[in-house]
């Protein structure tokens, strides 16, 4: 669900979020208008406004443990976790964790790709949130969610700063709450 | 040059103590220095971001670059506190619009950083930021990034020095504030 459709109406820092996010046309290939959340980054009030949200919203579910999706999950994820008092867990792309790792498979365009997940870091029981930039398809999210629920944890809720189309009117994805502050910006202009 | 080590603080052994260091990672003979047990202590966690923010708070740093990927689980929390924006430097091929690039050199071969162009403007004071410093190849290159668009980098932040591979000497100059040092 987006957060002006559930709380936030009318917030004007959903404004300055959407605005400092970037539209780069035709990357990573052409069609694909890129949302970019680099200037987001370099716009420290609108920086703040996003973790604000997600800790205000978060800060009363006694979650324990946020995890963040390489690598742009990583840029909202741990300072969330620190100001929540969560541990942060990161979730990566394979080869890059040292140690015990598990894994689940998710479908791209064309073929598929691993995120991992250290073996122990996640325990039973453990309240979570899952975080990550943008959600398109929900593969990736949904291949978290399994990678926490297979260690017997429950997944409070996923966040993600912008939602695409796909996944407006969804608010749940495998079954899982669904929190999204903005729309895409720019696409009306083409 | 000075060590700028926080010897006294009792942070420091809290932090040192969550460190993991996995055996042969990523290939034999190589003792990995695995942070992401610092992560999983909230307290470990926030006094790392907390003897960071302490000392760059009050030096007017305008911008922290974080160095792909682990440099992002530090960089933004401390860009956050001190009032600065965050920069990412990554791999090839990440970052969409228009990037600038500086070539490093790995054991076999050499790796490229790539930073927006527009991100960091002349004038900026930058604080560099990664997880662990090694040889200082990658560093290096964040900090020709930077220089190359007109930035004063002040300073290297980070939380692991490998002393013995010297990458201190590596850093143009620069000076270097690690946390916890691993020989």
């Amino acid at each position: 669900m987006f957060a002006a459709e559930n709380g936030l109406k009318g917030d004007p820092r959903l404004e300055a979020i959407s605005a400092a996010i970037r539209v780069v046309p035709d990357f990573p290939k052409k069609g694909i208008m890129f949302q970019d959340i680099t200037t987001l980054l370099l716009d420290h009030k609108a920086f703040k406004h996003t973790i604000d949200i997600f800790v205000d919203r978060y800060k009363d579910m006694h979650i324990s443990l946020v995890a963040g999706v390489e690598a742009r999950g990583f840029m909202f994820g741990p300072s969330t976790a620190l100001a929540i008092g969560a541990k942060f867990v990161p979730l990566r792309k394979p080869g890059k964790l040292p140690g015990k790792v598990i894994s689940e498979s998710y479908e791209l365009e064309y073929g598929h790709d691993r995120l991992e997940m250290h073996v122990g870091a996640v325990e039973p029981r453990e309240r979570v949130i899952i975080i990550d930039d943008l959600v398109a398809t929900g593969g990736t999210l949904s291949a978290a969610i399994s990678l926490m629920e297979s260690q017997g944890a429950e997944v409070v809720e996923c966040a993600c700063v912008i939602g695409l189309p796909e996944v407006k009117g969804q608010h749940k994805l495998k079954g899982k709450p669904l929190y999204v502050l903005v729309e895409p910006s720019g696409l009306d202009e083409f | 040059m000075s060590r700028n080590k926080q010897e006294e603080d009792p942070r420091i052994n809290g932090i040192k103590t969550k460190i993991r260091v996995v055996p042969d990672f990523p290939k034999k003979g190589i003792m990995f220095q695995d942070i992401t047990t610092v992560l999983l202590d909230p307290k470990a966690f926030k006094d790392t971001i907390d003897l960071f923010v302490e000392r760059y708070r009050d030096k007017n740093i305008s911008v922290v670059a974080g160095i792909e990927a682990r440099g992002f689980l530090f960089g933004p929390p401390i860009a956050l506190a001190i009032g600065a924006k965050f920069v990412p430097l990554r791999k090839p091929k990440k970052l969409p619009g228009e990037t600038i690039f500086e070539e490093y050199e790995l054991e076999y071969g050499n790796d490229r950083l790539e930073m927006h162009v527009g991100a960091v403007e002349a004038g900026d004071r930058a604080l560099v930021v990664d997880d662990l410093i090694a040889t200082g190849g990658t560093l290096c290159a964040a900090i020709n990034l930077l220089e190359r668009v007109g930035a004063e980098v002040v300073e290297c932040a980070c939380v692991i020095e490998l002393p013995e591979l010297k990458g201190r000497q590596r850093l143009k100059g620069k000076p270097l504030c690690m946390l916890v040092e691993y020989r």
